[in-house]
Parts: structure tokens; sequence; C-alpha cells
């Protein structure tokens, strides 16, 4: 019965804090509200069994026992909710805070997490704030744990949730689906948030260990969700392509005793070929719709990774024009450095070096990867003393024990 | 309806030329935002600053009222002026504030009034 209760509960509580928002029109009040229904059926379900729809159950549980909760609470519980409201779009009889139906029906509206995405990785946010928000209340995990996975003290995270809910309720931050005009960048930042989720669980910025596989779980789960419910977003499905074809090589990426293993020495036969499988399938979905951007031009690429039986029989020259594809998209000095790498597969080390003298590193400057490639690349060219000193200042930033002992490794080997 | 505050600033050495073509093209184009947010009913007020220069800071304290010259915060940037609007919600002061910092050609904070 835990167990069960435990899938309800992933599967259900981000959707259920989602719709009680909505509902009650507030981020705090609904999250307690979800949490006691959740108790309540941690009680009840053992002896009647779960219910034929636990979401639809946990919500208008939820509802219930927060406007009892209002009502003890104050005498004009009423007021109390409408000063606490978030706006919605009026679409819906819940708008009203009518009191009087209490035996009605909560429906879990699938808009809702769609809804509360958005509001989670609001522009207005920090990055940081907005990554802590989704994983709060869409993945619903415990302030604890996400401190946890992002190795920070429990006070510092829970200050930073507890700022972000703030800075949107005194702000009159909407609950709604942004305008079609408004949409490709408000879906952009959703993106780029659940990927930041991704990219943190799939290298750590720090710490003992290479991965943390839970955080990963949840960016692929959470982009998942988004595509069942933006089926028509090509850049929603290229994400999850992205993020599905970088997971599959997981299990190559630290050897038995841990150590990091790069691209090029994978044990390819460790690749997961299922979600090989499905990454590539998306990646063919997105692009048939010929809306190319960002996410989708890095899933090709991972594709195109994913297909070489070895790292010999990679096509470059194809990663180059993706590359070149993305620059347009996104001229950003990080591109510009994995063109470079690209370039020196398929040229030599003198053309990459050369592709990354092209680059303004002013903002490269601090960027490990950066010192980390370019190391590689004047080793590569026989640039011994240079390649000494770019290791060095690649070590320095390094703040991942695993990669740092990697690069050490690549230095002495020098 | 929510209330925002939209400042703009700039470096505290910063001293409008009315007279030269840059000014007056922010000049006019501060106007025609200002048209479009009384057109829109959400204009509440709004006015341009003198330099940071010439502020006087004011404290009272037990009944002592005491005056010294200059801003309050001594920093490098220093507010240059200002809007009140009426907005529905945030996105729409995000909105306004974005037509704001491509009239003033800089950068505009957004903050939300109380109440």
């Amino acid at each position: 019965m835990t167990d069960a209760l435990e899938e309800v509960f992933r599967r259900e509580a981000g959707r259920c804090t989602a719709t009680l928002i909505r509902v009650l029109g507030d981020i705090d009040l609904a999250e307690d509200a979800v949490a006691e229904a959740f108790a309540t059926a941690a009680e009840r379900w053992p002896k009647t069994g779960i219910p034929p729809n636990p979401g639809g159950w946990i919500t208008t549980t939820a509802r219930n026992r927060a406007i009892d909760r209002l009502r003890r609470e104050s005498t004009r519980s009423d007021r109390h909710l409408e000063a606490h409201r978030l706006h919605t779009d009026s679409m819906d009889p819940d708008h009203d805070p009518e009191l009087d139906r209490l035996d009605d029906f909560v429906d879990v509206v699938p808009d809702d997490q769609l809804r509360l995405m958005f509001l989670c990785a609001h522009p207005a946010l920090a990055a940081d704030a907005q990554v802590a928000l989704i994983l709060r209340l869409l993945a619903s995990l415990e302030t604890k744990e996400i401190a946890k996975a992002f190795l920070v003290p429990e006070a510092t995270m829970a200050q930073r949730i507890v700022r972000a809910k703030r800075k949107l309720h005194d702000n009159h931050a909407s609950y709604r689906i942004p305008r079609a005009a408004e949409l490709p960048d408000r879906l952009h930042a959703v993106l780029t948030a659940i990927y930041l989720i991704y990219t943190e669980g799939h290298t750590a910025t720090s710490g003992q260990s290479l991965t943390r596989t839970g955080l990963s779980t949840e960016a692929v789960r959470l982009g998942r969700t988004l595509i069942e419910l933006m089926p028509d977003e090509p850049e929603a499905i290229g994400l999850v392509a992205l993020m599905l074809l970088t997971e599959s090589r997981r299990p190559a990426r630290s050897s038995n005793c841990g150590t990091m293993v790069r691209l090029a020495d994978q044990d390819r036969s460790r690749w997961d070929p299922a979600l090989i499988t499905e990454g590539h399938e998306l990646v063919r979905a997105c692009l048939r719709r010929n809306q190319p951007g960002p996410f989708q031009i890095q899933a090709a690429i991972a594709a195109v990774h994913a297909a070489a039986p070895t790292a010999e029989a990679t096509d470059w020259s194809q990663i180059i024009a993706l590359y070149d594809q993305l620059y347009a998209l996104r001229p950003h000095p990080v591109v510009a450095l994995n063109r470079s790498v690209a370039i020196a597969e398929l040229h030599g080390p003198a053309e990459g070096l050369a592709a990354l003298a092209e680059i303004d590193t002013a903002t490269l400057d601090k960027y490990q990867p950066y010192h980390a490639a370019r190391a590689d690349l004047l080793a590569l060219a026989g640039r011994r003393d240079e390649a000494l000193g770019a290791y060095d200042r690649a070590i320095e930033l390094t703040t991942n024990a695993v990669e740092r002992d990697f690069l050490v490794r690549q230095q002495a080997a020098l | 309806m929510p209330q925002y505050l939209i400042s703009v600033w700039h470096d505290e050495t910063f001293e409008v030329d009315f007279s030269t073509p840059d000014a007056q093209r922010r000049v006019a184009q501060v106007d025609a935002f200002n048209s479009e947010l009384q057109q829109a009913g959400a204009w509440v007020f709004a006015a341009g600053l003198h330099p940071a220069s010439s502020a006087t800071v004011v404290r009272s304290s037990g009944g002592d009222v005491s005056m010294t010259d200059g801003p309050y915060a001594e920093t490098k940037e220093q507010m240059g002026g200002f809007w009140v609007i009426d907005a529905t919600d945030l996105d729409a002061a995000l909105e306004w504030a974005g037509k704001a910092a491509a009239a003033c050609e800089g950068p505009v904070e957004v903050r939300p009034a109380q109440g």
C-alpha cells in the first residue's frame, strides 16, 4: 500500500497542486491542502482501497480541507480568499469563491499544470529560483531533497522558494497560459529551466559524484508531461529527445571505479538502445514540423553521435553543419566552442584551434569546458607548455571532484 | 487594479543636453509612450527628475529634523525618472516596462506597489 500511495503521490501531487492553486488562488494554501489530503489518504486508503480517480479524490479533499480551514481561521474566509487570489482567466466556475458547493467534485484540469509551469519559470524570477519552484511545486520534492540535490543548506533553499513565491504574489503574477505572441519566449524559459534541472543531474556542478540521477529523472518526467500538454510544440519534443539521447550514454559516462569517460572513449555497447531509439523517433517527429529551434538542433546533434557505431565513424561534417545552424539562432560563445571541437575532429587540432581563436573569449574565461577543450587541442597539436597552462586553468575552475581527477590525469599524461 | 513603479536608471554623471538629436529622439519617444499609457488608461503619474546632486536627505529623530546634501544612496547608478502605472498583472506591467525601456533607451526597474 505504501508503494501504491507513493506512486499516486509521484503521479498526482504536482497536478493536484496545480489545480488547487487555481481553485484557491494561493500557492501556500494549495501546498498545505494537498499535503493534508495525502495524509488523509494514507490513513483511509489502506482500509477503503485506492479510489478509481485518486487525483480527483485528492484534489476535492484538499479543496474541502482548505476551505474548512479558512472558515475555522477566519470568519471572513471569502474575503481572505479574495485577498490571496492569484488572477486567473475567468474560465472556470471555481473562479468564483463560492463556498457552498463543497460537495462538487473538483476536476483536475491538465491546463493547470501548464499554468504552473509558466508561473514557476516566469522570466522575472532568477534561474535558480525557477528551478527550485518547479521541483517543489510540479515535481513535489521536499525542500530538503531539493537542497540536497543542489548541495545548499536546507535553510538557503527554503528561503529561495519563499522569496520566489512572495515575489510572484507581491507582483500580482497571473495564473495563465501566455498568449500566442508571448508563447515562444515563455515556452523557451520553461524548457531552459527543465534542461537546467537535467544538466544539474547529469554533471553535478560540485561534489564527489558525477551525476545526481534523481534530478535527471525528474527533468525527463517534467519534459514528458510537457509534451503531453503541448503536443504541437516541436521545441518541447526536441528537449525531451535531447535529454533521452544524453541519458542513453549515462551507463558509459563513468568507469567501474567512478572515473569520468569522455564521449570519444566510451564503450558504446553500454549505451541504452531503448533510449536511443525513442530519442531518434522524437528527433524525426520534431524535425518533420520544419520549425527548427535550439533544443531540436541540439537533439539532432546528440542523435548524430548516437547513430555512430564508433567515435571514428561520427559524421562530423553533419555535426558542424548543425552547430552552424544553432549558432545562427543562438550566437553564443559556447556554441562556437563546441563547433570548434567538431572542426578539430574533422580537420585536425590546428584548424580547431584557429576556430577557437575567432571566438570572443571574454565570456568564456571562467568557463571550465573552454579551457579543458583548448588544453586537449593544444596537447594534440604538440604545444605542450601552452597545454599545461590551459589544464591548470581548467582544473582551477572545476568544482566536481570526478572531473578534476580526469583533468589531472590528462595533464599528467603530457 | 495593481499599481507598479517603473523607474529609469542611469549613471549619476548622466546629464541630458536636450539640444542633441539623441536626446530629442528620446524625448519624442517618451512623449509617445506617455500618450499610449494615457490612451490605455494605464497612466497614474510620471516625472523626469533633476540630477541626483540636486537631492537633499531629511531625517527626523526625537523631534529633531536634520538635513544632508546629496542623494540617500551614494551609488554610481541613480534614478532619473519614473512612472506609476495601473496594470492588471505582472505581465501587463512588464509589457509596459519593455516599451518604457525602448522609449528612454535604457534599463528600467519594475516594482509593485503595496495594497
